[in-house]
């Protein structure tokens, strides 16, 4: 069984950890500034980014407020293209469906297009209790699943490892799963996709069920669009004779002039290139040409939850493309596994405890896992004030049971702030006490000044030497 | 011009040089400060911890203390941005709080926006002979859009030499509550950011948070790296008959 992410300790603990890695901390510098910058010149570029930016926003908000029409049309003419659309209102639902599906065909070897609607629902596992292997063809999501690993990018999910690391992997794992790494292996990235190729080549041509998921479904049409980099997702999606698509239902786009906006931003903001190197686009069967049956799951999993939130609704827009978390100084120096989700970094942090709740440890910790810098909420193609949605997170998080030191304390600091007068009695204090405040703190301040002096209180705040000056007394110069 | 300084609780009770400073650079400048003594704090820490309830009680008082003003100075920049981006989200629309807050943002500045836009003035006739790089911090930089603002005023100030920081936009690490509840990883964000700052070589660290500056320097201080973190007021304060000490 594959790892999982179940049973991760919460944010602060795993990132604790993470930042006491030297080569993670390397590897995740040198892979998100590369990124970064390929972002920040493929953006520039454009005049109009601005309004694009704007476009994407408005399009999906239209089309999540009126969602119920939109995905009601999308099953119309899927239907009427000769695809089969099914409807998962969870995680289980969904991996049900598509065992089934498998289980029809009569095979036990499926391949997978990248897609983290599967990686999200944990349908690999699923699959494989029920005695279906699932081969990922992606070369970073083959990584991860060569090495027992979990993924730790949306859109690289071996972004952790450097080359020498999969060289390792794919010389000591390649053998089990199939076509072996060659003996002589160099790290040189093409060496490695060259064996990655060479071991998934056999696998494309035999195999007859395709999974995938879909950046974007085309209500009008009944179109399932993939972006992809290396070509894998092209083979899995022509050549079975079964395809299943699982999809979230957050994905629609009402017609293919909105699909015009979006095939825009979303590859300058993940890989950072102009276009990516293969979208393919598929609407039904079609004799003769790609796979003959076309099943479509439709997965709910606690987003029609998210869109009831009229303020967190906003994290339904995404369109994945990673630039938050290539820019998020926080996920720089914990990477992904931290976040104990499929999805990391800043989106990850107002996802996952929309779509689980923030009744368990880590879901609680992730609005916390931000130092509301706003460099995502920037860089976001569709605008997802990601800071205000971690806010409001955070007010639910504190609403619920718990937190009583903070809220004791909080409630203590909100009664002394509320009035000028007892703020200037409570400086007087600590002035007079200034000099008892040690270099190093015992309990909780620790965690300041365990690496951070701290300031050096003044004898006089400002207050008092205002009132000093008015009064005409010492030092009353500014 | 009448400017009421609402000069924050942390540089009240921590940085009062901050304080002193702005008073001392306006009232050069000809313009008169008030400090209407109601004032306390505008609510950041409980608003961006979750508790919504306080933050409003301190918005609530912070627009009866200031609603008179021709022009508010707030010498920091995310309490300035608390107060612009945030309130407007604290009241119901329409009621009371929204309606004296949409009416008072406006008139709400940072100290380089006070100067620049409100004033008009970009040369404040400053000496400050020393190495100085400038950390836009991420409320100044992202939310007041604060721009080339901070940069036009430094390099009117004679004497001082501005040196070009590496990664400038990126954050400090400070973020409030962030700086205890995730320690390590703020930590880590600290000590690149220090790093980047004493490879500039300069004497001074400049920014428009005392907040960020305070993490920044407990670092700096840590390391026993020499550079001085101060404030932007203090800077533009310092003259020639009275220089700042650094």
């Amino acid at each position: 069984m594959s790892r999982t992410f179940v049973g991760m300790p919460d944010f602060p603990t795993a990132a604790a950890e993470a930042t006491r890695d030297p080569q993670l901390r390397h590897n995740l510098r040198e892979a998100t500034h590369t990124i970064r910058d390929k972002r920040d010149s493929a953006v520039g570029e454009l005049d109009d980014w601005a309004q694009l930016r704007a476009a994407g926003k408005a399009i999906k908000d239209r089309t999540l407020r009126h969602l119920d029409v939109y995905l009601e049309q999308l099953e119309s003419a899927i239907t009427a293209a000769g695809g089969t659309v099914h409807w998962a209102a969870d995680a289980d639902e969904a991996n049900d469906i598509v065992t089934r599906l498998v289980r029809d065909t009569g095979e036990r070897e499926v391949v997978k297009v990248k897609s983290m609607a599967t990686q999200e629902i944990e349908l690999n596992n699923a699959l494989e209790r029920a005695g279906i292997n699932a081969y990922e063809t992606d070369l970073a999501e083959l990584i991860v699943q060569l090495g027992d690993d979990l993924p730790s990018h949306i859109l690289v999910p071996a972004i952790h490892r450097n080359r020498a690391e999969i060289r390792e992997i794919f010389l000591r794992t390649m053998a089990e799963w199939g076509v072996p790494a060659p003996e002589n292996l160099s790290d040189h990235p093409e060496a490695l996709a060259e064996a990655a190729r060479v071991h998934l080549r056999r696998r494309f041509l035999d195999t007859k069920v395709a999974i995938s998921g879909a950046n974007f479904a085309v209500a009008d049409t009944g179109t399932l669009v993939v972006l992809e980099s290396e070509g894998n997702g092209r083979m899995c999606l022509t050549l079975p004779e079964t395809l299943i698509s699982v999809v979230g239902i957050e994905k629609i786009v009402p017609s293919w002039s909105d699909l015009d906006v979006f095939l825009q931003l979303l590859p300058r903001s993940s890989t950072g290139e102009r276009m990516n190197p293969y979208t393919s686009t598929w609407t039904g069967p079609a004799e003769g040409d790609g796979p003959r049956n076309f099943h479509v799951v439709l997965l709910d999993n606690g987003r029609t939850d998210t869109l009831a939130d009229e303020v967190g609704r906003q994290a339904l827009r995404c369109i994945r493309c990673s630039a938050c978390l290539n820019i998020c100084p926080v996920y720089e120096r914990t990477g992904g596994h931290a976040y104990g989700s499929v999805y990391p970094g800043p989106i990850g942090a107002i996802l996952n405890p929309q779509l689980h709740g923030t009744s368990g440890p880590v879901d609680a910790s992730l609005p916390y896992a931000s130092s509301l810098c706003g460099a995502c909420y920037e860089v976001c193609p569709v605008a997802i004030d990601i800071p205000e949605v971690l806010v409001h997170l955070r007010e639910q998080v504190v609403s619920g049971s718990g937190h009583a030191m903070e809220k004791a304390t909080m409630g203590a600091a909100g009664w002394l702030l509320n009035d000028g007068r007892r703020l200037g009695l409570a400086q007087r204090a600590l002035g007079a006490a200034r000099s008892m405040i040690p270099r190093r703190a015992p309990g909780p301040a620790a965690a300041w000044t365990d690496t951070r002096d701290l300031p050096e209180i003044p004898e006089r705040s400002f207050r008092r030497w205002w009132r000093d000056r008015a009064n005409g007394g010492e030092g009353g110069q500014p | 011009m009448r400017i009421a300084l609402f000069v924050t609780c942390v540089n009240d009770t921590v940085f009062p040089d901050t304080g002193r400073a702005v008073v001392r650079l306006l009232e050069r400048l000809g313009h008169e400060v008030v400090f209407p003594e109601a004032q306390t704090c505008c609510g950041q820490m409980h608003y961006n911890t979750g508790y919504r309830r306080e933050a409003q009680r301190l918005a609530v008082s912070f627009v009866k203390t200031f609603s008179d003003a021709d022009a508010v100075l707030v010498p920091s920049g995310s309490c300035a941005a608390m107060i612009r981006d945030n309130y407007p989200r604290l009241g119901e629309t329409g009621s009371p709080l929204d309606r004296e807050v949409a009416e008072l943002a406006p008139r709400v500045y940072d100290l380089a926006e006070l100067l620049v836009d409100a004033l008009g003035v970009v040369d404040v006739g400053a000496y400050f002979p020393h190495t100085v790089t400038y950390h836009p911090t991420c409320h100044g930089l992202r939310v007041l859009g604060l721009g080339e603002r901070p940069y036009t005023l430094l390099r009117a100030v004679r004497g001082l030499e501005l040196r070009e920081l590496d990664g400038a936009t990126e954050c400090c690490g400070f973020g409030g509550t962030f700086a205890m509840k995730n320690a390590e990883v703020s930590s880590a964000m600290g000590w690149d950011k220090a790093r980047s700052v004493a490879t500039t070589g300069a004497e001074v660290l400049c920014a428009v948070d005392n907040s960020c500056l305070m993490h920044i320097g407990g670092v700096l201080n840590r390391q026993r790296s020499g550079v001085r973190v101060m404030h932007l007021a203090e800077i533009l304060a310092s003259t020639e008959e009275e220089p700042a000490r650094i």
